[in-house]
């Protein structure tokens, strides 16, 4: 699904002495199939935008009269289109669009909640069912075996324990299965390794690829990690100020380093070491991911 | 940053946000003893006109102080009708069974509305112009006297204090947790109330884990900090009273008093 | 240099599950910067509780600038470590800054006029003097941590414990409460035990621990102990990604060393490719 977002805006606490703008006229499309990178600092507006994209913030045009927001003045209309579905339209069907835009959130553990791992991760599934049909037990089970298999647990190990008594890393894993067991085309992850430890970082990492290649099309994550950033994305989009400030592939937004400074952000370590190269006189080209350099690096040892 | 509003204090700088929050409590009890004396027209005149004079004193805008009593527009009419239908009036316009609506019960709920009206703003005009801080530091001195029989003042404060310091977190953990259970397909809007009142449990459950979690963290941090009870303790803040809040105390008494004499000398209409 | 905390053949164990810590020997001395490593679980956060009995040891001695921790000295032992922990919000018990900073100052009884000068004193130490009168809930992660270390630094501790006080941050509030850190121990002589995640923070420590299944497993200076690649993931830990960019090209067959300075490492590849043409 190609996710197209024009003229958004949004303030929180509109009115009042604590107005906030999260969102200031942001236009962004992300291509289906992309590996999608949203950066940029806490209170950037990168978490209010993804919210959006499953309509768990509402354009005002889709809203009810009642809880109706003023249109801007001056500005021409949100568009916000996630395949198929007219975010901007009240007729929208949002739960099916929440089916196939899946949200994991910043620290998903802290969201578990049921007594079994494996009634945790079939919420989803028997809460977008439909109600006069709801899925049969042997349904319930394959989805859920399936969806723990993904983020790389086993059913019979895990499915019949509380999901209290697992280990950090395990539960959010299985956070994330309960995001995938209904199969989104879109998944987006808020700073998925958040908290842990760098072994689980990696974990995350891996996980986060093999649900790439065959699990959903298109994963977002927003990150201030440079280096996540740098190492899985195919495409990235920099939010500072509630603005949008580059739409680049990794390997060419991080060749901007001053502009990325002046917002506050960080370029990823490969990239501080080609620029350390440069400085001596060697350029390094490269895509700014470990493997990347590396094999750039031996490749002009063994040129020369 | 989200849509949390903190408590409902309204920062601006102005005579009554700077009085003492001891003064603005003692204030508000006097206050509602007065619109409960008053029981003429002009008893509550008074009452309203002391009322004006404070809210425009506090430069609060008059549509915030009025949508707090928009919050209990539905309680109000609800017990006015009451009131009107059960009220055994002499001067009877209808009656059927045991309603009937008379010239005293209707004059009986419009004193009721009004009186329900003034307190609703006299007291939102208290937490619109008082910090929470500050509130819990006023009812922590008012109530000091009561240590004398033991009564835990300085627990019950730090209590209130701790309990204000996490509604901005826990409310903001709470939207976090309903979005992202939204986002798994919860559905809190349809349904009959059994459903409904089921359809909370995957939000409750996290929350008082999550509570739980803060509570037993933010003892530890406490006993790091030295905290062993009230004891030993100092307090770094101290209330001042100043002649703003002798003005106020002059004229919540003079008030009162005028609402007595008006009651006792005049009579009122119920 | 006189040891700030010593710990002597400390055990203890939560009473359920398999975890203990068994006869844990280590010291700082005064002044230095420690870090402490170890996935999660690894009993560093048990170690941050014990230095100022939050929890007590089943056994062994802990002593904290010579005296042993007991009951009887719980208040001095405590006054002279103080602790932030990794949650910002979950260590304040107040609304508004310089009320939550004069909590542990009213706690043991300072007169008032000392208590604001404390204040003072705490937030001008981690840059926060900005916010004295401000909403802790409106500040960022790093503010808020920042606080955290204000209301522990009113107190005049000697030797300060991060718990993992950085882990719930964003990079800039990393940063932010690294400086601060820094800045204490370099030029107020604060004795610092850092405990933390971040091979990064590590480097920046005079020495390392490093814990696994409540036993001390490593110490060292923390670039020799990131020389030990093989040895840290067997306790569940990694290099920072600068040590494995250095592995990677070794097995490529460059002689680089094994740095964790981008400049270093940035110096020997160009000599080396410089070298080689």
């Amino acid at each position: 699904m190609r996710i197209v977002a024009e003229h958004l805006t949004h303030i929180y606490n509109e009115g009042s002495p604590f107005e906030a703008r999260a969102l200031d006229d942001v236009t962004l499309t992300i291509e289906e199939g992309e590996f999608f990178g949203i950066l940029g600092h806490t209170g950037s507006g990168k978490s209010t935008f993804v919210q959006h994209l499953n309509g768990l913030i509402r354009l005002p045009s889709s809203l009810k009269r009642a809880k109706k927001r003023k249109p801007k003045e001056g500005l021409p209309a949100p568009v916000l289109r996630v395949g198929d579905f007219d975010l901007a339209d009240k007729k929208t069907d949002f739960r099916a669009l929440r089916k196939k835009v899946g949200i994991v959130f910043q620290y998903p553990e802290q969201q578990l909640f049921a007594e079994t791992v494996k009634d945790d991760v079939a919420f989803g599934l028997k809460s977008f069912a439909d109600r006069k049909h709801p899925p049969e037990e042997g349904e319930i089970e394959t989805a859920v075996r399936e969806a723990l298999g993904a983020v790389g647990l086993r059913y019979e190990e895990v499915a019949s324990q509380s999901p209290f008594d697992l280990s950090g890393g395990q539960k959010r894993r299985v956070a994330i299965a309960g995001v995938l067991v209904t199969k989104p085309e879109v998944l987006i992850l808020d700073e998925p390794a958040a908290g842990l430890d760098p072994l689980g970082k990696n974990e995350i990492a891996d996980l986060l690829h093999r649900l790439h290649g065959d699990w959903c099309k298109t994963v977002i994550i927003v990150s201030h990690d440079m280096d996540e950033i740098a190492e899985n994305c195919t495409m990235s989009a920099v939010f500072a100020e509630g603005k949008v400030k580059y739409v680049l592939p990794p390997r060419e937004l991080f060749k901007h380093a001053e502009e990325l400074s002046a917002i506050g952000l960080d370029i990823p370590l490969v990239a501080k070491l080609c620029r350390a190269l440069s400085a001596r006189g060697v350029e390094i080209g490269c895509d700014f991911t470990a493997d990347g350099f590396v094999k750039a690096v031996l490749a002009m040892r063994g040129r020369a | 940053m989200k849509d949390v509003s903190f408590g409902q204090y309204y920062p601006i700088d102005s005579p009554v946000h700077r009085l003492d929050p001891r003064l603005k409590l003692l204030f508000l009890i006097v206050y509602i003893a007065a619109i409960f004396v008053a029981d003429s027209f002009w008893g509550l005149l008074a009452c309203a006109g002391v009322l004006l004079f404070s809210v425009l004193l506090s430069r609060v805008p008059f549509g915030k102080v009025l949508r707090a009593v928009k919050g209990v527009i539905f309680l109000v009419i609800f017990t006015a009708v009451i009131n009107v239908l059960f009220y055994a009036g002499e001067t009877v316009y209808w009656s059927w069974g045991i309603f009937s609506v008379s010239k005293e019960g209707m004059v009986f709920s419009a004193f009721l509305i009004l009186r329900i009206v003034l307190l609703v703003i006299c007291s939102s005009l208290l937490t619109y112009t008082t910090t929470p801080v500050s509130l819990t530091d006023g009812v922590e001195s008012l109530l000091s006297p009561l240590k004398v029989i033991r009564f835990p003042v300085h627990e019950l404060a730090l209590i209130m204090s701790i309990a204000l310091r996490m509604i901005p977190v826990l409310s903001e953990e709470t939207a976090r947790i309903q979005n992202a259970q939204k986002a798994r397909g919860a559905d809190f809007e349809s349904g009959n109330l059994i459903k409904r009142i089921g359809a909370f449990i995957p939000i409750l459950v996290p929350l008082i884990l999550s509570a739980l979690r803060r509570a037993d963290e933010l003892g530890d941090a406490m006993e790091a900090r030295c905290y062993m009870g009230g004891k030993k303790r100092t307090k770094y803040k101290k209330l001042r009273f100043g002649w703003g809040d002798l003005a106020g105390a002059l004229l919540g008494a003079a008030l009162l008093t005028g609402v007595i004499l008006l009651r006792i000398y005049v009579g009122g209409v119920i | 240099m006189m040891n700030a905390l010593e710990f002597e053949d400390v055990s203890f164990s939560y009473g359920e599950g398999d975890f203990r810590i068994n006869n844990l020997n280590f010291t700082v001395g005064q002044g230095e910067l420690v870090a402490i490593l170890g996935h999660n679980g690894s009993g560093k956060s048990t170690l941050a509780r014990l230095a100022n009995r939050i929890l007590q040891p089943d056994g062994g001695t802990i002593r904290v600038f010579g005296e042993t921790v007991g009951e009887d000295n719980l208040y001095d032992v405590r006054r002279k470590v103080g602790v932030v922990f990794q949650n910002p919000d979950n260590q304040n018990v107040a609304s508004i800054v310089e009320d939550d900073v004069a909590f542990g100052a009213e706690n043991i009884g300072l007169p008032r006029e000392e208590i604001g000068s404390r204040i003072g004193f705490a937030l001008k130490a981690t840059g926060m003097e900005a916010y004295r009168h401000a909403t802790v809930a409106r500040l960022s992660g790093g503010q808020k941590q920042r606080i955290a270390i204000a209301g522990v630094l009113a107190l005049k501790p000697q030797i300060m414990i991060l718990d993992e006080a950085t882990a719930m941050l964003d990079p800039r509030g990393r940063k932010e409460i690294v400086d601060v850190v820094l800045r204490l121990n370099r030029e107020e002589k604060m004795t610092v035990l850092m405990i933390t995640h971040y091979p990064e923070e590590a480097l920046l420590a005079d020495r390392a621990i490093v814990m696994n299944r409540g036993e001390i497993v490593m110490r060292g200076a923390p670039a020799e102990i990131f020389a030990r690649h093989e040895e840290l993931l067997t306790y569940n830990l990694d290099l920072p990604r600068i040590g494995k960019i250095c592995k990677a090209l070794q097995a490529g067959g460059m002689s680089v060393s094994d740095t964790l300075d981008i400049q270093t490492l940035a110096d020997e590849i160009a000599k080396e490719l410089a070298c080689g043409s």
